[in-house]
């Protein structure tokens, strides 16, 4: 007995190694920030940072066109998307995986070289892509971005009851009625897994942005500029509102109670 | 009716079938020509693409960089990540609970954000030279990580917890009954977080950019800033990798449909 109890005792000391990563390259690195984005460049205590931010018009609206376009795009994404996993679920086809799959496929592929070859074709089509700098943001997201709504839809509905939606009909309920009465309500889980998947990057991926030519700055960009711009402090205060900004969404859909199923990124 | 839903679902599959796949076909096409632009004339076909893809010193050393950048962190993640998992599981419950919701941090945060902090730790705060490739590993690390953790947990709730038990009572160490025992039996998740890792590792831009040598380039990096440069060359180049990395990708993934089917089909068998 009390050798099991010693040994038992070295299994759970596994995970102080793991413990002490996440300690100093998770947590360190968030109390970092928010000590830098309280501090000016001497270290000396200060909410300049803070007031920069919301005093300033350009970042201020920076802050609002990035909450813009990830609405839109996870809109955009949300519309496609649904359609797709219904009609993937629903089809009696026998090999739908296979289908999934080339729906889902293009996440294996570099995003950059993906956006490469969705740039050449906006240029191709629209001449100057710079001239449509909003339409070609949502373009770029939505292309980048539309795997990851996907899978999660594709999962709920496809575990659906099927037995609900046969009672709902035998009831009386007409398709217009069953979809809205039954199927959407039990695939809100998915559209919600789906929906932290896009908003969130759509919000600080600047890169898609910034390889379609495009002159649009969303909240990832100001990150980006302070980082060339050697300005820790400012960019510490950004992080830090983005931060809170991801822990608001977070709480609000409640992923953590769910986790290990995090939707698509963790799907392989 | 029912036909009419019917065309109009494949319809709209085709459609957005196209939208995805359109760029990276027309792509693949234009890389076996001469042409400098997508949609431009075309004068011949030519392999000059791949060849400069793997001629050319820069493009060779960052495909081979981000090769093995993605193998070495998601090795060091999987090692980690695995461990971590299994202390974690048989910890006291605040223990477990910390730990889950610290796990979740990066698997959360934007890679804008987890980039950007650990620069500043590591390398502003802390003074670690970039040169040495601490900070870029580390970053790739926490990146992955997560992942194998979150992959491995599930496996270790559905194994028999008597097995350990077993080896230990049949003379086992606790290293062996770890090795021999346990590892084996969470080998499926294990692999699978090591592949989500290569992956992960492969598609990142921010954490790489935020971490990385001055002289050290990764496929993503690269790409980005040949976008912004004006060298043809290298540009048309960059479709060549494309076309192979989607080559790739489908292969992969049509090899391990294989493999599950006819898993599957054995496994039914029995």
């Amino acid at each position: 007995m009390t050798k099991t109890l010693k040994l038992r005792f070295n299994r759970k000391q596994l995970c102080i190694p793991y413990a002490a990563f996440l300690i100093l390259f998770v947590i360190c690195p968030l109390l970092v920030i928010i000590y830098y984005a309280f501090t000016d460049g001497t270290g000396q205590f200060t909410f300049d940072n803070l007031v920069n931010f919301f005093s300033n018009g350009n970042t201020l609206g920076t802050l609002l066109n990035s909450i813009g376009i990830s609405v839109v795009t996870t809109l955009v994404c949300l519309v496609i998307a649904y359609p797709v996993a219904y009609i993937l679920a629903r089809s009696k086809f026998r090999k739908k995986y296979v289908l999934l799959m080339l729906f889902v496929l293009p996440m294996w592929i570099n995003f950059t070289l993906r956006i490469t070859a969705l740039k050449e074709i906006l240029t191709a089509i629209e001449t100057n892509i710079a001239e449509y700098p909003f339409l070609n943001t949502v373009i770029g997201m939505t292309y980048d971005f539309l795997p990851f709504m996907i899978l999660p839809l594709y999962t709920t509905l496809s575990k659906l009851d099927k037995s609900l939606i046969e009672a709902a009909e035998d009831l009386g309920a007409n398709g217009f009625t069953v979809f809205m009465r039954v199927i959407l309500p039990l695939s809100v889980p998915g559209i919600i897994s789906g929906v932290t998947m896009v908003l969130l990057p759509s919000m600080t991926n600047y890169v898609v942005l910034d390889m379609l030519y495009n002159s649009t700055y969303i909240m990832g960009s100001l990150i980006g500029s302070y980082f060339a711009a050697y300005d820790w402090n400012n960019g510490s205060m950004i992080s830090l509102i983005l931060l809170i900004i991801i822990f608001i969404i977070t709480l609000a859909t409640n992923r953590f109670s769910d986790s290990g199923e995090s939707g698509g990124r963790t799907v392989l | 009716m029912k036909t009419a839903k019917k065309v109009i679902s494949v319809a709209w599959l085709v459609l957005i079938l196209a939208f995805i796949y359109i760029p990276i076909l027309l792509l693949a096409v234009y890389s076996f020509t001469d042409a400098t632009v997508v949609g431009g004339s075309i004068d011949g076909f030519s392999f000059q693409n791949y060849i400069t893809l793997f001629k050319n010193e820069e493009t060779r050393s960052m495909i081979g960089g981000t090769i093995l950048l993605a193998l070495g962190s998601a090795l060091i993640a999987t090692v980690f990540g695995t461990i971590g998992a299994i202390g974690t599981f048989y910890s006291k419950r605040t223990a477990k609970t910390l730990i889950n919701f610290a796990n979740q941090i990066p698997v959360v945060n934007a890679d804008v954000v987890t980039g950007f902090s650990l620069c500043v730790l590591l390398i502003v705060l802390l003074g670690i030279s970039k040169d040495t490739f601490v900070p870029l590993v580390a970053g790739h690390v926490v990146l992955c990580a997560p992942f194998v953790y979150l992959s491995v947990m599930p496996r270790l709730k559905q194994m028999d917890n008597n097995l350990y038990e077993a080896a230990l009572d049949l003379g086992a160490t606790p290293a062996q009954a770890l090795f021999k025992v346990v590892i084996p039996q969470l080998l499926p998740g294990i692999l699978s977080g090591f592949m989500l890792a290569i992956t992960l590792s492969l598609d990142d831009y921010f954490i790489t950019t935020y971490t990385k040598p001055s002289t050290f380039d990764t496929i993503s990096t690269y790409v980005v800033n040949a976008t912004k440069g004006g060298q043809t060359d290298i540009k048309t180049a960059l479709w060549a990798l494309s076309t192979i990395i989607f080559l790739i990708v489908v292969i992969v993934v049509v090899l391990m449909n294989v493999v599950s089917g006819k898993k599957k089909t054995t496994e039914e068998r029995i």
